[in-house]
């Protein structure tokens, strides 16, 4: 008997190659799981029953384009969109022989940190399912976290990987930008989003890092990658780690949050990292006022084409105008108005210099604020949320609440770094995220730090109700 | 009345005819069924990104260097984002303020010299798709029942031009179009025409009093497809807006189409919003910093213009400015030329061939071996005129030889001419006696018969004396 | 920084977005709140620093011009809300111009 809520997709992959198991019989285990479990949880948006690939089944956020398969970005303006052509990160886990399992719920075009935005309900996180499992890639963390899938990819923007893996207790790693292809990928914010792994282990991350990214031809924002290398060490000698002031002690971080990440911080020390602190003075106050800009700004623009001409949710008018504006005043949710509106007034005639250039330069503050840290440190660590899972209906009034839950994700993406999420503990029954904020490229010392802590944390990934 | 100084400016596109289009691998083209040259870029699928053409970006450069401009160092591509039916994505991806080629001139040579226009700016965009507007009662755009979108163009390459309202006239709007168009031809860059739009051009137009420094309000014309159409629209413009101030209005910001048949502008209806394109840097494609080496080798490639030609031969072979221009219409008749006046034969000579009994022809210039065209047209008064229109005609064939044609020569031998001539003389007694009553213009009429009778073959100079001999 | 209702309502143009009233109003408000926040970034003197439009320092990718091949016409039309033989169909535009670029 497979028990999906343990299987690691090496372990998967160990007993596909040794022939203990066949494809189909894994197939048959996860959706026997999802069979038991997703009614409650509501990870999936669509299941796939079978293609023709036989390797680890894998589970992909619905923003993430998929040949045959329906693809709604968690909109009803997209609520029967089949694409004829794959994105590059799927056409990639087809080639490695991966099999989809389904596409999983999101917030709406990738905007939200809970899944409430989703058009088709939110998903429930398994930990304490009247809680969000994060957003806006709660659908494939909290599949993942449940054993509905071995492995997940995610998107990341804001922290859209990041923040979901801390609040379901798994390993979400936000790539370099520019390492893993957008191409086919449901675009929110082009400068900052990224496509990465959701996984239950440091090592199952690496894994799917190295079969995802590498430059792409039909993304002209990809670059080469070095080649990945499978953490093993279980300790940290020579790692110089810094510990940000101002991401450790933002306003609104929960107290069980630091104890936490505090004692992580501690087993850094005793793996034999050198830990040290630094300071980012102004990334942390400005970085999310500087991302509510430029975001927005660029969906405002990404989301035009959703006008009911090609594809897509079309409400009937007597002329193109106000079957546009009709349409796509259907078809969007408030979260998606909300920022459309906010990004296309923030590059307006007469506010462009004010708002959307000037948080271009905030940009370049935070680039070179993290540039100055990583001449010192190797790493950077702080929590990756302020808060454990809140309650389903919490925040959802509030945008501006909802918005904090970003405020500690939100810096390292602005300049473009790369970011892992690993699970470091529990605060009142939840898991707590630790984030290990790296240089551009340095994906490899990631997985390396991040697998030795994992050891030595020692963190059970399965939710203590499901266990 | 004060005397008013017309003040264009030109906005032009080219299509360039890459084998892609400017943000992905579809072949761009004229026909072809609608929607089949199409994919998930340029339909603006969710997800689809553009990568961008690069021979489009190499001829921009080529034609920014023949536009005299500088390559920018740093280029940026820019969104404009706007709604209608042929822009899918809801932005054009173009170049906003760091466009790829800047400040530049051209030169348009003329009968009264050349005239210098300014080039403010030569940047790379994509071209949007068609809509086609049916079914309304008047068939036209206002007032159909639908529009039907084909996305085969959308994405194509296009280069737009923008100049300094440096052009005072009408007629001069038309020859800048008109040498910029064959510049661009010659450069291979582009088909470039009106008719097929792969050439589009608007203008600004305003005026101001003779004296005036500074410029008043402009207007912008649009919907002119062909170069004498730009030519009457810019003029029935001039002539409406002098109009106004002389009569104490004032003219007003906006949009105008020519209409052909009534000859006159008339403004388009006014949308409810203006249009506020909010550019900004286009976050899907990274800069270009053109690499120099290639900026230069380009440069060092571009070949004689025919601007610059057009002056070359006015000076070296002593032609007027409408001679010049004429011979330079296409590079293959200016080659033609001067491969036959370097040969030695009379430059003007060979100047009236070319424009008048050889263009008739319809030979095509590339085909003819110069050398041999030329030993034809330095023995055409030695050889019979039918002998002479012949060679002209057979002169493109891969064959073409002048011996061919030189070896007749003409009857000019008195007694072979003069028993014909008496014949003709006996023959027209009438016309006869009318030359004698002073009528001296019937020479002529006898010289031609006498032509007839010899298929050509006389030489006139002979016939000519031998008759005014006979008749006097 | 407070948004009026004739902002809302213009930017919503701008957009195409046809807002309910109910929208219009809720939207003033919670825009006129984020606009507060975010409007923090004016708070630095930054004339010094130049913009970043790209998190990575890389130029020039460019793709030869090679041909690469289209959409069969049912992929192309595969979710069309209004296909119209080998044409999307939309209602009309009412405008003057017959192209936009």
């Amino acid at each position: 008997m497979l028990d999906t809520l343990r299987l690691t997709a090496e372990e998967a992959q160990g007993l596909l190659e040794r022939g203990e198991v066949s494809g189909g019989e894994l197939r048959d285990a996860y959706r026997a799981a999802i069979e038991a479990r997703d009614e409650e949880l509501h990870c999936f948006l669509t299941l796939v029953d079978g293609d023709d690939n036989d390797g680890v089944p894998i589970a992909l956020k619905d923003v993430i384009s998929t040949k045959g398969v329906r693809t709604t970005a968690g909109s009803k303006i997209l609520d029967d969109y089949v694409p004829v052509f794959d994105s590059t990160v799927a056409s990639r886990c087809k080639a490695a022989g991966l099999q989809l399992l389904g596409k999983t719920n999101t917030d709406e075009f990738a905007m939200g940190s809970s899944t409430e935005n989703s058009a088709y309900g939110p998903s429930r996180n398994p930990w304490d399912p009247e809680r969000v499992p994060g957003g806006s890639g709660g659908g494939s963390a909290a599949a993942v976290a449940a054993g509905l899938a071995p492995w997940a990819l995610g998107s990341d923007t804001g922290g859209s990987i990041k923040q979901p893996a801390a609040l379901c207790g798994n390993v979400g790693l936000r790539p370099t930008y520019g390492t893993v292809s957008r191409y086919g990928i449901v675009a929110f914010a082009s400068s900052l989003d990224q496509v990465g792994p959701v996984t239950k282990t440091v090592r199952d991350n690496a894994l799917l890092y190295g079969i995802i990214s590498g430059r792409d031809e039909y993304d002209s924002t990809t670059v080469d990658v070095p080649a990945v290398e499978l953490p093993d060490a279980q300790d940290l000698k020579g790692l110089r780690v810094g510990i940000p002031r101002e991401l450790n002690e933002a306003e609104g971080i929960e107290p069980g949050v630091t104890v936490a990440v505090r004692r992580a911080i501690d087993l850094c020390s005793e793996l034999g990292a050198d830990v040290g602190e630094c300071e980012l003075p102004r990334s942390v106050e400005y970085g999310l006022a500087c991302y509510y800009l430029i975001a927005p700004a660029e969906a405002s623009s990404n989301l035009a084409r959703y006008d009911g001409v090609r594809y897509g949710l079309r409400v009937p008018a007597d002329n193109y105008y106000e079957m546009v504006a009709r349409t796509r005043d259907a078809g969007f949710g408030a979260e998606p108005k909300r920022r459309i509106m906010l990004g296309t007034y923030a590059l307006s005639a007469g506010y462009y210099e004010a708002y959307y250039g000037q948080a271009q330069k905030v940009r370049t503050v935070i680039s070179r604020e993290f540039a100055d840290a990583f001449e010192r440190f190797d790493v950077l660590l702080s929590p990756t949320s302020p808060t454990v899972a809140f309650r389903i209906g919490e925040k959802a009034e509030n945008p501006l609440a909802m918005y904090l839950a970003d405020v500690l994700t939100i810096p390292p993406n602005m300049a473009g770094l790369p970011g892992m999420s690993i699970p470091c503990g529990l605060s009142e029954g939840l898991p707590v995220g630790l984030q290990l904020i790296g240089a551009q490229f340095s994906e490899n010392m990631l997985f390396r730090t991040g697998h030795a802590l994992e050891q030595a944390i020692g963190f059970d990934t399965v939710p203590e109700r499901l266990r | 009345m004060p005397e008013w100084e017309p003040v264009i400016g030109l906005e032009i596109h080219v299509q360039l005819k890459t084998r892609t289009k400017m943000f992905c691998g579809c072949v761009p083209g004229f026909g072809g069924e609608p929607n089949t040259r199409t994919c998930p870029v340029c339909l603006a699928f969710p997800g689809a990104l553009p990568v961008p053409n690069e021979t489009a970006v190499e001829w921009t450069i080529k034609l920014g260097h023949a536009l005299n401009c500088r390559i920018a160092e740093h280029a940026v591509f820019h969104r404009k984002n706007y709604f209608y039916p042929d822009n899918p994505k809801g932005y054009q991806i173009s170049q906003y303020d760091e466009p790829l080629c800047v400040d530049g001139s051209f030169v348009v040579p003329g009968p009264k010299g050349d005239s210098e226009v300014g080039i403010v700016r030569a940047h790379l965009e994509e071209d949007a798709a068609k809509t086609i507007h049916l079914g309304g009662a008047t068939g036209r755009i206002v007032g159909a029942a639908h529009s039907d979108v084909d996305f085969n163009r959308g994405g194509t390459p296009l280069v737009e031009i923008v100049t300094q309202p440096d052009i005072r006239s009408a007629d001069q709007a038309k020859r800048f179009l008109q040498l910029l168009r064959q510049t661009i031809v010659e450069l291979g860059v582009s088909d470039a025409e009106m008719e097929k739009g792969t050439l589009r051009a608007d203008a600004n137009v305003s005026v101001r009093e003779v004296a005036e420094t500074g410029y008043r309000t402009r207007t912008e014309l649009k919907n002119m497809n062909s170069f004498n159409h730009i030519a009457r629209g810019i003029d029935a413009e001039l002539r409406r807006q002098t109009e106004v101030w002389e009569s104490g209005g004032e003219v007003v910001q906006e949009t105008l189409d020519y209409e052909v048949k009534s000859d006159t502008v008339t403004p388009r209806r006014r949308k409810e919003e203006a249009d506020d394109y909010r550019y900004f840097p286009e976050p899907d494609l990274v800069p270009l910093e053109p690499d120099w080496d290639l900026v230069d080798r380009l440069r060092a490639e571009l070949p004689e213009l025919p601007g610059a030609r057009i002056r070359r031969f006015e000076h070296q072979y002593g032609l007027s400015y409408y001679d010049a221009e004429v011979l330079n219409g296409s590079a293959a008749l200016a080659a033609l030329y001067e491969q036959v006046a370097l040969d030695g034969v009379d430059a003007k000579a060979v100047s009236n061939v070319l424009m008048n009994e050889f263009s008739a022809t319809g030979v095509d210039p590339g085909t003819v071996d110069g050398t041999e065209l030329g030993k034809v047209i330095a023995a055409r008064s030695t050889i019979p005129r039918e002998a002479f229109m012949r060679a002209l005609a057979e002169s493109g064939d891969p064959e073409f030889k002048a011996d061919t044609y030189l070896g007749e020569t003409l009857v000019d031998d008195a007694s072979e001419l003069e028993p014909l001539i008496d014949r003709i003389l006996a023959a027209n007694p009438g016309q006869v006696a009318s030359y004698k009553g002073g009528k001296q213009g019937l020479l002529g009429f006898f010289v031609g018969q006498v032509m007839k009778e010899t298929e050509g073959k006389a030489d006139p100079k002979v016939v000519n004396e031998l008759l005014r001999t006979k008749l006097s | 920084m407070a948004i009026t209702r004739e902002d809302v309502l213009h930017v919503a143009a701008l957009a195409r977005l046809e807002l309910t009233e109910d929208e219009i109003v809720r939207l003033t408000e919670q825009l006129s709140d984020i606009l507060a926040a975010v409007g923090k970034v004016s708070e630095l003197d930054l004339s010094d620093v130049p913009p970043t439009s790209h998190p990575l320092a890389v130029v020039n990718v460019l793709r030869p011009d090679e041909p690469s091949p289209s959409l069969p016409l049912e992929d192309v039309f595969a979710n069309a809300p209004d296909r119209e033989g080998e044409f999307f169909r939309v209602p009309p535009t009412g405008a003057t111009e017959e192209s936009s670029a």
